[in-house]
């Protein structure tokens, strides 16, 4: 079995030294878990791993050997398979495909089908995954996309396997069964290096984690050290509160969403949420979370119910009319749904308000430039200036920049879906502190998360949906992770509503 | 200087002049493609740099900038046009055959010609907003019916049209009237792209429709709204079309779609949407009417001229593409 070495490599950008001496040793049947805020260099430790960049010093070995890994296709030969976060998938062609792409095996030049059948199911039945083999990628699920990738790799024989945040877009559920997964790699000797937000993954499938901040390498320890030391190590600072919520009294309500019906997707949801309070809506993936969610900002239509923002019932799918009701969304998926990566942080701080504060067709440049420079002073986006990329900033200062659209917009009440996914800790903690500032100044804040802890830490009071339905809720002080989950498990037996 | 910086034997204070004029040059490489082009062919031919070989130049650009202009706000928005030179023929059909076979006064048609620009934009658009057709395939179509109305309202001969509209490619005091609307309606479209809230709303829904729509951009009204302008502003290069040939012809413009797609893209807007700007788009057909006037000159076959466009519209693009690799590293 292989063992790779980085030792004291650096990576040179222009005048950015991004990885700076860092040194890992991946050992066989061992998880290697590197830790580390966004733009500490785990990708590019990851990509100068897989062969995608070469180290400018130090070097790499592989089994005590010097090596240079110059391409992806090298690293392949060495056994070192990377299962990126951004899954390569074709969504169109079958799972057997997607497992032979690029290296079809083929019979007197033609793809010969049935060898690929007979491989392809071999390979699904090693991770234990029961899906027909001529699938479109494109219907399975996030976790399942991963599963079959992992299944690849193994089938091109990996014995070094790189997880770059794999239970990022994951449930509790689905993230319990890639860890059986990885043990089961473990036992078999495969070597991983296992990258994640969530700390308490950690002491779950690590073995040793190694810490970089900026860069550079700080320590390499025990696994099962707590969490408080690595969140020390990782930002070089103790944090006092990784949930710093201060509860306000609760005033009026401001949301009310009264009966809401959408067929196959959510089943007569009724809930309130007052002035200064911050709910939180938990459930599994497929639960109807980001439905209700939608479907109150606007952006999908319903079929019954009503929805009603401090006592003005809205149109439904009239996003325009709910942002001028003073809704806001900061969705699920920033870079997609939330930002225009290309335009500036200037721009996208403005998208909301740009067209509501124009006169007679024309946009106020003028007032919203300067609108736009305040709120990123005021939400401390660490930026170079307010001209720069927004997608070229951290997951963290691209939320910052969600979360000051809205800010300028004055909404009352702010909808957040997964509002910290791909947000390392240091920079959630302020993301928190917004939500907090949000509810002080009287807004009402309603919070799905998958992340369980979030859930419990920032709300004041835990709805649950299981199924497209309400399936109860709580005051925050007394929830707890097994109270949350048997509720959201409450109605899955019922009918075909949840999928994968 | 940091002492990063030091360590890697940056030197950030005596570069910073010559890395503006590099950063200058490597953002406006259109432009300085054109300088150097028209201090080359002003070398290998005195005929070039004269004035009224200059107003010639401009004439030439003038049709293709003006369609080129509209064109930026499609593409701007992440679309495209390919119904501009055929929307340019039949609105400028429709304002000849109103004026002489309907014997209507002059500025009426013209106003019916900038309306039928209007019209089939709007057509285009709703099929794009509403059907979901995309751009490409919603204005390819457009080509053909509005080509072949074209033919229709003609029975295939060209119609003669009125003073009033000759007006158009007229030249008035030395200035020829093609540069005169080039540069209206360049200016005009420039104010759209710049200060109008539709126009800013060109550039977010080009650059994510997804994040604009969820931000409360109207999205439907964007995508109508392109195609729209782009239907006017070829109206509006109809006329000067049909004012230099005192008459609309049936294939007039035919091609033309081509030439402006490829100003807008040499102007350094991305077909993937949400850039471009109107200034380059007026220097991309400079350019191409510079290159052809420029190899006519030199007495360079017309066969021979359609090689080298097609490799000026590569070489642009990619060196476009590259520089952008570059600056994201």
């Amino acid at each position: 079995m292989t063992q790779l070495s980085l030792v004291k490599v650096s990576k040179i950008f222009g005048a950015a030294k991004v990885v700076d001496g860092v040194s890992v040793t991946v050992e066989p049947g061992k998880v290697h878990v590197l830790l580390g805020e966004n733009g500490a260099g785990k990708s590019t430790v990851i990509k100068m791993m897989s062969g995608i960049y070469q180290p400018d010093e130090g070097h790499i070995e592989i089994d005590g050997e010097t090596v240079r890994i110059p391409n992806v296709d090298a690293a392949r030969k060495f056994g070192i398979a990377v299962i990126h976060q951004e899954l390569n998938m074709v969504p169109q062609l079958s799972i057997m495909e997607n497992l032979f792409l690029g290296a079809l095996p083929t019979k007197a030049g033609f793809v010969d089908r049935a060898a690929m059948r007979k491989k392809a199911k071999a390979a699904l039945d090693l991770i234990g995954l029961d899906e027909d083999v001529n699938t479109p990628m494109g219907e399975l699920g996030v976790a399942r996309q991963q599963m079959v990738e992992i299944a690849k790799a193994l089938m091109q024989d990996a014995s070094i396997l790189i997880l770059d945040e794999p239970t990022a877009a994951l449930t509790r559920k689905e993230c319990e069964h890639l860890f059986e997964i990885m043990e089961e790699l473990k036992a078999k000797g495969v070597g991983m290096v296992f990258i994640s937000h969530h700390l308490d993954e950690i002491a779950r499938v690590g073995d040793v984690v190694t810490v970089l901040r900026d860069g550079k390498y700080i320590d390499t320890i025990d696994a099962q050290a707590p969490e408080s030391e690595l969140v020390r190590l990782m930002v070089g600072r103790n944090i006092e509160n990784q949930f710093p919520r201060v509860a306000q009294e609760p005033g009026k309500t401001l949301l009310k969403v009264d009966h809401l019906t959408r067929a196959g997707a959510i089943d007569d949801v009724s809930f309130e949420v007052h002035a200064g309070e911050v709910v939180g809506l938990a459930g599994l993936v497929g639960a109807g979370r980001t439905e209700v969610i939608r479907a109150i900002f606007g952006a999908d239509s319903y079929d019954s119910g009503s929805v009603a923002v401090d006592g003005q019932t809205l149109p439904k799918a009239d996003i325009a009319r709910t942002i001028a009701a003073g809704v806001g969304l900061v969705p699920e998926d920033r870079r997609t749904q939330g930002l225009i990566l290309e335009a500036s942080v200037a721009e996208n701080l403005g998208l909301a308000t740009m067209v509501p504060t124009s006169k007679f067709g024309f946009a106020d440049l003028k007032g919203q430039t300067k609108r736009e420079n305040e709120t990123a002073k005021k939400l401390r986006i660490r930026m170079a200036n307010v001209d720069q990329a927004a997608g070229s900033l951290s997951g963290g200062n691209q939320q910052k920049i969600v979360f000051g659209k809205w800010s300028m917009a004055n909404v009352k009440v702010l909808l957040l879906d997964e509002p910290t996914r791909g947000v390392d800790v240091g920079a959630r903690v302020e993301i928190y502190e917004l939500i907090n500032e949000i509810t002080a100044n009287g807004g009402a804040v309603l919070m799905a998360s998958s992340d369980l802890p979030e859930v419990l830490g920032m709300s004041d009071r835990v709805l649950v949906m299981s199924n497209g339905r309400l399936s109860g809720g709580m005051p925050a002080k007394e929830a707890t992770q097994e109270k949350v989950m048997s509720l959201a498990v409450s109605h899955m037996d019922e009918e075909a509503g949840e999928s994968r | 200087m940091t002492a990063k910086e030091a360590k890697l034997g940056y030197d950030s204070g005596n570069t910073t002049a010559m890395d503006k004029v590099k950063r200058f040059a490597s953002r406006n490489g259109a432009l300085i493609g054109l300088i150097i082009l028209c201090i080359a062919l002003s070398i290998a031919t005195p005929a070039f740099l004269t004035g009224p070989n200059m107003l010639n130049v401009g004439v030439q650009a003038a049709t293709v900038a003006i369609l080129a202009f509209g064109q930026t706000f499609v593409i701007v928005e992440a679309g495209i046009d390919l119904s501009v030179g055929s929307v340019a023929a039949v609105s400028s059909m429709l304002v000849a055959y109103t004026g002489a076979s309907m014997g209507m006064p002059p500025l009426v048609t013209i106003l019916i010609g900038v309306l039928t620009g209007a019209v089939f934009g709007a057509l285009s658009g709703l099929a794009n907003a509403y059907l979901k057709l995309p751009g490409f395939i919603a204005t390819l179509a457009m080509m053909s019916v509005a080509r072949g109305l074209t033919l229709v309202i003609s029975d295939g001969r060209p119609i003669s049209t009125s003073g009033m509209v000759n007006f158009f490619g007229s030249t008035v005091a030395g200035i020829p009237m093609p540069i005169v609307m080039m540069i209206i309606m360049g200016v005009i479209a420039s104010v759209i792209l710049n200060f109008t809230s539709i126009g800013r709303s060109m550039y977010a829904v080009g650059g994510n429709m997804e994040a604009s729509r969820l931000s409360g951009i109207s999205v439907h009204k964007t995508q109508i709204m392109v195609y729209v302008l782009s239907g006017v502003f070829a109206a509006v290069a109809g006329l000067v079309i049909a004012g230099r040939l005192h008459s609309a012809q049936p294939q007039a413009a035919s091609g033309y779609e081509m030439d402006a797609i490829a100003s807008v893209v040499i102007g350094g807007a991305s077909l993937s949407g949400g850039k471009g700007k109107i200034s380059g788009t007026f220097i991309g057909a400079i350019l191409l009417a510079v290159i052809r006037n420029g190899l006519n000159i030199l007495n360079v076959s017309s066969f021979w001229q359609q090689v080298v466009i097609g490799l000026v519209i590569a070489f642009a693009v990619s060196f476009d593409t590259l520089r952008r690799k570059v600056d994201t590293h």
